[in-house]
């Protein structure tokens, strides 16, 4: 669990180098609500807090919300996103191993549907925290699509960068070395980030060759949004995701299909929460149709 | 980790073999007491053949065999002491301990056969009476298993000296020594299956045996047995993978290897065939691994069936000062031992004396986060982290669709589970008490069958009853016409 903290560190200075120290106290605040509500939940429940406080596991939920809001958001917004996290998404369910759904994205999902003003409101790169906030790429994107705009038009706004959001890219670049890391590490296996990355790339990829006036390409919609933290960090917390190695290949394919089709037809313009949750629903089904073939059962 | 081609998942371990070469392979005397269990390590006990007071000889039938038991024979002359029930390997078993007169006097008539000129009916009959049983642990009558193979017409003896459990080396030692033997073994197992086609497996950590097979087979291009080095991988010598290793043929799950025309037998078993052949001595005695840092001098050791683990400790050197614990076979498929009380049986092929160095640490039991590494870890592909699930909640559908009956108790996903849950004990539980529901169902349903024969049988009677006063009746009546 450590090396997952220690992997997200190339995205924290990301985020300190666009927006200023604030995403420090973010990750602080989100850190100090976890541990606090996981040992409130573990005495409620009679049981000892010690070895499930030091297997971090709590702090990556923590880590995980915090790197994914706009770092512009209210303190105390956080911290209830989080205690949502760990005391209903986690504790409610039976606590370590037995959450069906990803603690960090049930808080995030919370955060966006009851705030949704405040989670979309990102400040411009390099403006410091209290500087001007604005819409975010995806979120400039869908408006200006509906608003007859052509791709052109919309995407030499200042929302833009070389190939995804302005500041999102070098987020997402960095949410790349980090999984990269833990892949070399073992940490995580390929077939979740893998399969993510091409359920998001290959629709994307199509729909931009039939209609490239409608659809931005696959390379947009790898750097933009949480595609890298979403393929690499949270797809793969192994509790809430499909099983068998081709069960978390299904599972990691329909998060990046879900993730596309949420972005481009969705009410919401960031998909990821949404489609990890929906498909956190779908891997005890998934998980019974992957079941690996045994020694000696027909070929 | 490497991932081996031979086999899926499985561990590289860091093998301990080396220590137990420093010494020769010794060759114990007979104990002054030997203690011979009725159960060899089959789980099926032979029944005694002697009483309290009898006179044997080395070699003489003390137990018939039936079933998974095999014929056992004295291990030493003397007297027998008592029949009396005393810890073995596997917990408490019946035994018959034999006081040895010291003079190892040979029950007359044992002799030497040509196997060339014997038929296969006549050789397994002779490997039977021999009371050969599987070395590699199983202890199960080799005449059975090779019949069995004879009937359903095999086409390949797969002989196992993989011997993958990083503490166990008596079959190295065996076939650094005996590489003949195991060869004529292999020979006369042949000929007593009908079979034309053995593969002796080796792994590629034991380079001497190697050479040692080569030397022996070099000079026999015809005799059709061939040696198959393949990679040191945990739990390779797993019966169904290395069969699968070998041939490239997988056993069907719930079948048997002749099944897919393969029988596998141990390498020391064909050497103890090799033995009855050309000796005329039955099985009364096996190589041994006694080896762990619990040990002063660990070292390979031929004794006789019935020589308490205490005695080859002591032959060994005996036990170092620091607290030890005794387990039977090696440190990931082994069990432990209850004392050093237990004797050497047919099935024992390693005595570790191991001290808390030589096991891997145990850290607090961590809940399951589905992480998968059991899963990459298990040989024969099943998905730990759903099983573990299934049987802690006694879940049946659930154990069958996962594979529970597969498991084949090889503890890699214990070894590689990081929350250190003990996956195997619990697998091994959970078919424990199926077996026990199994039991009760069937003693269940006895019962109910007796219930109904008997009303049956009463209702039978009630209506013979009937008929026979009804007849008696009108007899009756024939006679008395008055009445009515």
């Amino acid at each position: 669990m450590f090396q997952v903290l220690l992997a997200l560190a190339p995205v924290l200075a990301v985020l300190v180098y666009l927006h200023g120290p604030r995403p420090v106290a973010l990750l602080a605040v989100a850190a100090v609500t976890a541990l606090v509500c996981e040992a409130l939940a573990l005495r409620m429940r009679g049981r000892a807090a010690k070895p499930a406080l030091r297997d971090g596991s709590v702090l990556v939920t923590a880590a995980l919300l915090a790197l994914a809001v706009p770092p512009g958001l209210p303190w105390w917004l956080l911290a209830f996103g989080t205690a949502v996290a760990v005391l209903l998404a986690k504790h409610a369910f039976g606590g370590l191993g037995q959450n069906p759904f990803n603690p960090a994205m049930v808080g995030y999902a919370v955060l966006l549907v009851s705030f949704p003003l405040e989670m979309t409101q990102w400040p411009a790169p390099g403006a410091g925290w209290d500087s001007v906030t604005g819409a975010t790429a995806l979120d400039t994107l869908r408006t200006g699509l509906r608003e007859s705009y052509t791709m052109q038009e919309i995407l030499a706004g200042p929302a833009f960068g070389r190939v995804g959001a302005s500041g999102g890219e070098w987020v997402n670049l960095a949410a790349l070395a980090g999984g990269l890391y833990l892949l070399a590490r073992r940490v995580i296996h390929w077939h979740i980030p893998v399969a993510v990355l091409a359920g998001l790339a290959v629709p994307a990829a199509l729909a931009h060759l039939f209609d490239p006036g409608a659809h931005p390409g696959a390379a947009f919609h790898l750097a933009s949004g949480a595609a890298m933290l979403g393929a690499f960090f949270i797809a793969t917390d192994p509790v809430s995701a499909a099983t068998s190695d081709r069960g978390r290949l299904v599972y990691g394919a329909g998060i990046g299909l879900l993730t596309w089709i949420i972005r481009s037809w969705g009410g919401f313009p960031e998909g990821v929460a949404f489609a990890v949750l929906l498909m956190n629903l779908a891997v005890p089904l998934i998980d019974r149709y992957t079941v690996p073939r045994i020694h000696g059962e027909p070929r | 980790m490497n991932r081996p081609a031979v086999m899926r998942g499985g561990l590289r371990l860091e093998a301990c073999k080396t220590r137990p070469f420093e010494q020769p392979l010794r060759v114990l005397p007979a104990p002054a007491i030997a203690i011979v269990a009725l159960d060899q390590g089959s789980g099926e006990a032979a029944t005694p053949l002697v009483r309290p007071g009898d006179t044997v000889r080395v070699g003489t039938r003390i137990a018939a065999g039936g079933g998974a038991a095999t014929d056992l024979h004295s291990p030493v002359s003397g007297a027998v002491r008592e029949l009396a029930r005393l810890p073995v390997p596997g917990g408490a078993g019946d035994c018959v301990v034999i006081e040895s007169d010291g003079r190892d006097d040979r029950e007359p008539g044992l002799a030497p056969c040509d196997w060339r000129s014997l038929a296969a009916e006549v050789l397994l009959e002779r490997i039977g009476t021999a009371g050969i049983a599987g070395l590699g642990g199983a202890a199960f009558p080799t005449a059975a298993k090779l019949a069995l193979a004879r009937s359903a017409g095999v086409e390949w003896l797969v002989l196992n000296g993989a011997e993958c459990e990083p503490w166990i080396c008596c079959d190295d030692a065996l076939m650094r020594q005996r590489a003949t033997d195991v060869v004529l073994g292999a020979q006369v197992m042949l000929a007593a299956c009908g079979t034309a086609r053995c593969t002796i497996a080796v792994e590629d950590d034991k380079p001497d045996a190697i050479a040692a097979l080569e030397a022996v087979l070099a000079p026999l291009p015809a005799a059709g047995v061939e040696l198959l080095v393949l990679p040191a991988v945990f739990p390779l010598g797993a019966e169904a993978l290395l069969i699968a290793a070998v041939t490239g043929r997988e056993v069907p799950r719930g079948g048997l290897p002749p099944d897919i025309g393969v029988v596998c037998q141990n390498v020391g078993t064909a050497a103890a065939v090799a033995q009855c052949v050309r000796d005329g001595m039955p099985l009364v005695s096996r190589i041994v691994t006694v080896t762990g840092s619990g040990v002063r001098q660990p070292a390979n050791v031929e004794a006789r069936i019935g020589t308490s683990v205490a005695t080859l400790i002591a032959a060994c050197g005996g036990r170092v000062d620091a607290p030890v614990s005794l387990i039977a076979g090696g440190s990931l498929t082994g069990r432990a031992l209850s004392g050093d009380a237990v004797p050497l049986t047919k099935g024992l092929n390693c005595v570790l004396v191991a001290t808390g160095d030589d096991l891997s640490r145990r850290s607090p039991e961590m809940p399951c986060i589905r992480c998968g590494d059991c899963a990459a870890a298990c040989p024969v592909g099943l998905l730990p982290q759903q099983l573990h699930v299934a049987s802690r909640a006694d879940d049946r559908p659930g154990q069958d669709r996962f594979g529970l009956d597969a498991c084949i108790e090889c503890g890699c996903c214990d070894y590689v589970c990081p929350s250190a849950i003990p996956l195997t004990a619990q697998f091994r539980a959970a078919r424990a008490r199926r077996h026990l529901h199994e039991q009760e169902r069937r003693r269940a349903a006895d019962a109910k069958a007796r219930f109904e024969r008997h009303q049956r049988r009463l209702a039978d009677q009630a209506e013979a009853d009937r008929r026979a006063f009804d007849a008696a009746r009108k007899r009756v009546r024939g006679q008395d016409p008055g009445e009515g």
